[in-house]
């Protein structure tokens, strides 16, 4: 960015989630109308608690390596910086670190020199404790409860970073940042705002634009190329059949979101109650008046802790005699399976260590208490019988103990052996492996927008230095 | 006439990991307005639909995104032991059939 004085800033957002399927061609489209950066989220929370927990990544290696890949040799063609932020799907240490891993082979298998600044974001326990205590820990609503004791129980916590890690690294000449979990908006407003542009601008910017085409009036592949102004936005797509309209774009911020106006960031609010959206013409869309509301500055925290090792057994009811008493017989069957525990397992299995639930589709299982239509009963039940225990070990047995009594507890319509379960698999227990559940909702109050995160610069591709 | 008719999208989700929120999306304006000035969709409505605190439902009326818009706590958060919806995608099916006079 040789122009101390920009009238505008571009920007290409390449896909919603690194991993994606970035469209080359569109990309290549875009990079022809001069961008001054390229930002892609590679996180998110939609998917559960279990990349945070377990510190695995929700796509195959090969779906992140190859968007990466023409990600990353597109900022090089560009010369341009490349900013991924909440690397790995989950932003901690180790999600970043497989995406660094990643990086290094594109680097060396097409010959790319990257000045890239890697910044972690998860938390230490010790530092969070801290916070705690001197009250620089605040709930969101709803939240669990915090404690020492639910920070020391959690697998890992991170905390989302706001624009001001990023524009450090940028400072540090970075062309590459790869971040850990960090505010999806963020990652496309850290230039625009290091440059000067409106806050309000900036951050509605990111917002339209990072989660790729899905401000489009139908998704599809493609990828949107945002312009910002000292007084507009305009966003529009690259690729084939795409097209943003007002609509499509204000209710972009609907999504996912339980505020459509207010949208919370570390330094502050950005405020959408006064903007416009208007076409610009057939594809794009202007956009005015998104303002923005400094705010003491707040990290939000997310956090995963097992929830314990999981079993599973699927199968379905025919029998209409069943199905017409499927909560009492259910109830029956984990009252016999709690008996079994207790007389094959000894003391050791205490019922409150362990839980048996029973998702019955076609009755309830999907929405639950919030059914509007309980009493339609249909012809066939599906169920899933889900152990869930400390160990694996108990897990599995519970669920070891619980194929009999589904296969066989009695009813009164019929005399004599019944075999009331149609058991899909043998064998027919499947081990889950752990799992988890978000234990934080919550925002860290930090002295200073930096001290939650570490900032490591690396030459990919050249010597390697740190600091 | 009842809301499915009339919107051209109702849809939930995840709003993070505590929150749901649901989305009521119209094609034009005129349709947004209608179902606007019924007043069939408010705070208390949508409480009593689903058996939740009032005081605990966030609505919001988005004229320019010809939407109106529903947020209240999960029942249980995302992936807690017993949720059967990951994402929360399944749980607009009661707006539905709201009636709009």
């Amino acid at each position: 960015m040789a122009n101390d004085q920009l009238l505008q800033i571009r920007f290409v957002s390449p896909i919603g989630s690194l991993g994606g399927g970035v469209d080359g061609p569109a990309l290549d489209e875009a990079l022809a109308h001069a961008p001054h950066f390229i930002a892609c989220d590679a996180g998110t929370t939609d998917a559960g608690p279990f990349s945070l927990g377990m510190g695995t990544p929700a796509f195959p290696r090969e779906a992140v390596k190859r968007d990466l890949s023409l990600i990353l040799r597109a900022g090089r063609k560009a010369n341009i910086p490349v900013i991924i932020g909440s690397a790995g799907t989950a932003g901690g240490d180790v999600h970043v670190d497989w995406v660094l891993e990643i990086a290094r082979e594109i680097v060396c298998e097409h010959d790319l020199t990257l000045r890239t600044a890697v910044i972690y974001a998860e938390q230490e326990k010790a530092y969070l404790k801290r916070l705690l205590h001197e009250n620089r820990i605040l709930p969101l609503d709803p939240a669990p409860p915090i404690s020492d004791s639910v920070i020391d129980g959690s697998a890992r916590i991170v905390g989302m970073m706001g624009v001001e890690p990023l524009q450090q690294a940028l400072s540090g000449e970075a062309n590459f940042v790869l971040a850990g979990r960090c505010s999806d908006s963020a990652l496309f407003a850290a230039i625009p705002l290091m440059r000067g542009f409106p806050p309000g601008l900036a951050w509605h910017a990111g917002k339209v634009s990072e989660c790729g085409t899905l401000v489009c009036e139908t998704l599809g592949k493609g990828v949107i190329f945002t312009t910002v102004s000292h007084d507009e936005i305009t966003v529009r797509p690259y690729g084939h059949g795409l097209r943003c309209t007002p609509q499509s774009v204000a209710a972009h911020s609907l999504y996912e979101n339980s505020d459509p106006y207010m949208h919370r960031e570390c330094s502050g609010t950005f405020d959408l109650t006064n903007a416009t959206f208007e076409a610009i013409d057939s594809v794009t869309v202007g956009i005015r008046g998104s303002e923005f509301i400094y705010q003491p500055y707040s990290v939000k925290l997310e956090g995963a802790a097992l929830a314990g090792y999981q079993s599973i057994i699927v199968g379905g009811v025919r029998d209409p005699y069943i199905i017409q008493q499927l909560d009492s017989w259910l109830s029956s069957v984990r009252g016999y399976v709690d008996e079994s525990v207790v007389r094959v397992l000894g003391d050791g299995a205490d019922k409150s260590l362990y839980s048996l639930v029973f998702h019955t589709y076609g009755i309830n299982a999907v929405m639950g208490g919030l059914e509007p239509v309980p009493n339609n009963l249909p012809h066939e039940v599906g169920i899933v019988l889900e152990a869930t225990a400390p160990t694996q070990e108990l897990a599995h047995k519970l669920a070891q103990l619980s194929r009999q009594p589904l296969l066989h507890y009695p009813i009164k319509e019929w005399i004599g052996s019944i075999t009331a379960f149609a058991c899909l698999h043998n064998p027919a227990v499947i081990d889950r492996g752990p799992v988890y559940r978000f234990n934080l909702n919550h925002v860290a109050l930090p002295s200073t927008p930096f001290e939650m995160f570490r900032t490591h610069f690396i030459d990919l591709g050249g010597g390697s230095r740190s600091s | 006439m009842i809301l499915a008719d009339i919107a051209k999208l109702i849809r939930s989700k995840n709003a993070g990991p505590f929150t749901v929120t649901f989305d009521i999306m119209f094609a034009d304006l005129a349709s947004y307005r209608r179902v606007k000035a019924s007043g069939a969709l408010n705070p208390a409505a949508f409480a009593k639909l689903y058996r939740c605190p009032v005081e605990k439902v966030r609505f919001f009326e988005c004229e320019n995104a010809l939407a109106f818009k529903f947020s209240i706590p999960r029942p249980l958060p995302q992936g807690q032991l017993g949720d059967g919806d990951m994402h929360g995608g399944q749980q607009f099916i009661p707006l539905m059939s709201v009636e709009i006079p």
